[in-house]
C-alpha cells in the first residue's frame, strides 16, 4: 500500500497518525509540506528514520527544492519527482491520502 | 509636506501592526497572502513588525527554487522589505531550533527572539494580524 502525506510534520499529526497505521514493506510518499519531514534536524527526522527500517519512504524533489530542502534530505528517504510519484501509485494496489 | 498630509483625515495615527506568519510557504496560500497585506500596510505607514514562528520560519529559507511545482517564488520579496521601510523582523529561536535551522540558513537579517522576549513584542502592539 501506498501512503501519501501532504501536511507538515510541525503543524498536524498526519505523519503520525500514517506512521501508526502503515504496515511493514508499505510505502510513504511525502508530498507538500509534508517533505520538511524528511529533511535533517528537524523534529521528525528521527521518526522517519526509525520509519525508514519497515517503510520504503519517498519524498517529492520538486516540492522539496520548492522549500530550500533539496540539499538536506535524510540519508534513507529516495526523492522521486513526478513521474516517479505516478510510477508509486501505478505499482501499488491501494493508495491512502493522509488529509 | 504634501497638501495629504496637510489633511485632517486622522492619517498622521500609527499603529504597531504585528504580522504573525505560522505557515510554510507553498503548502497553503497564508504565507503569500500574508506577504501581500504586509506590503499594503506598509503604503499607510504604520509601524510594522513582521514575526515568524513555528512554521513560519520556513518562509525565510534560503535556497529556494519554486520552479517545480510552478508557482511564484516569492521568497525574494522578503529581501525587498527594507525598500518598503519594513525593517523589524522577527524569528522565534525555539522554532528555529526545532527544526534544526540556524539564523544563517535565512534569506533576510532578522531578529533572533526568545518565546519570552516575543511574548512582551506580541503585548505592546495595538493590532496583530496571524497568517
Amino acid at each position: 500500500m501506498l501512503h501519501i502525506v501532504n501536511k507538515s510534520a510541525t503543524d498536524r499529526g498526519s505523519l503520525e497518525s500514517c506512521l501508526a497505521m502503515a504496515t511493514k514493506g508499505s510505502a510513504v510518499l511525502l508530498i507538500e509540506d509534508a517533505v520538511y519531514a524528511a529533511t535533517t534536524g528537524g523534529a521528525a527526522a528521527a521518526k522517519i528514520q526509525a520509519a525508514a527500517a519497515d517503510l520504503k519512504i519517498y519524498a517529492l524533489g520538486p516540492d522539496l527544492a520548492a522549500r530550500g530542502m533539496a540539499a538536506r534530505v535524510l540519508d534513507g528517504v529516495n526523492v522521486v519527482d513526478y513521474a516517479g510519484f505516478v510510477d508509486l501509485v501505478a505499482e501499488h494496489k491501494s493508495c491512502q491520502s493522509w488529509l | 509636506m504634501s497638501d495629504m498630509d496637510d489633511m485632517d483625515d486622522g492619517s498622521g495615527i500609527v499603529k504597531k501592526f504585528m504580522f504573525l506568519n505560522r505557515k510554510a510557504p507553498h503548502g497553503t496560500v497564508y504565507a503569500l497572502e500574508g506577504l501581500e497585506v504586509v506590503l499594503i500596510t506598509a503604503a499607510f505607514d504604520q509601524d510594522v513588525s513582521m514575526v515568524f514562528t513555528d512554521d513560519g520560519v520556513y518562509q525565510l529559507l534560503k535556497g529556494i527554487d519554486t520552479k517545480g511545482i510552478e508557482v511564484k517564488d516569492f521568497s525574494k520579496t522578503y529581501r525587498a522589505l527594507d525598500g518598503y521601510d519594513i525593517e523589524k523582523l522577527y524569528v522565534d529561536q525555539a522554532s528555529l531550533d526545532a527544526r534544526g535551522l540556524a539564523e544563517d540558513d535565512l534569506i533576510v537579517d532578522v531578529t533572533v527572539l526568545s518565546v519570552d522576549e516575543m511574548a512582551n513584542l506580541m503585548a505592546e502592539q495595538d493590532v496583530v494580524i496571524s497568517f
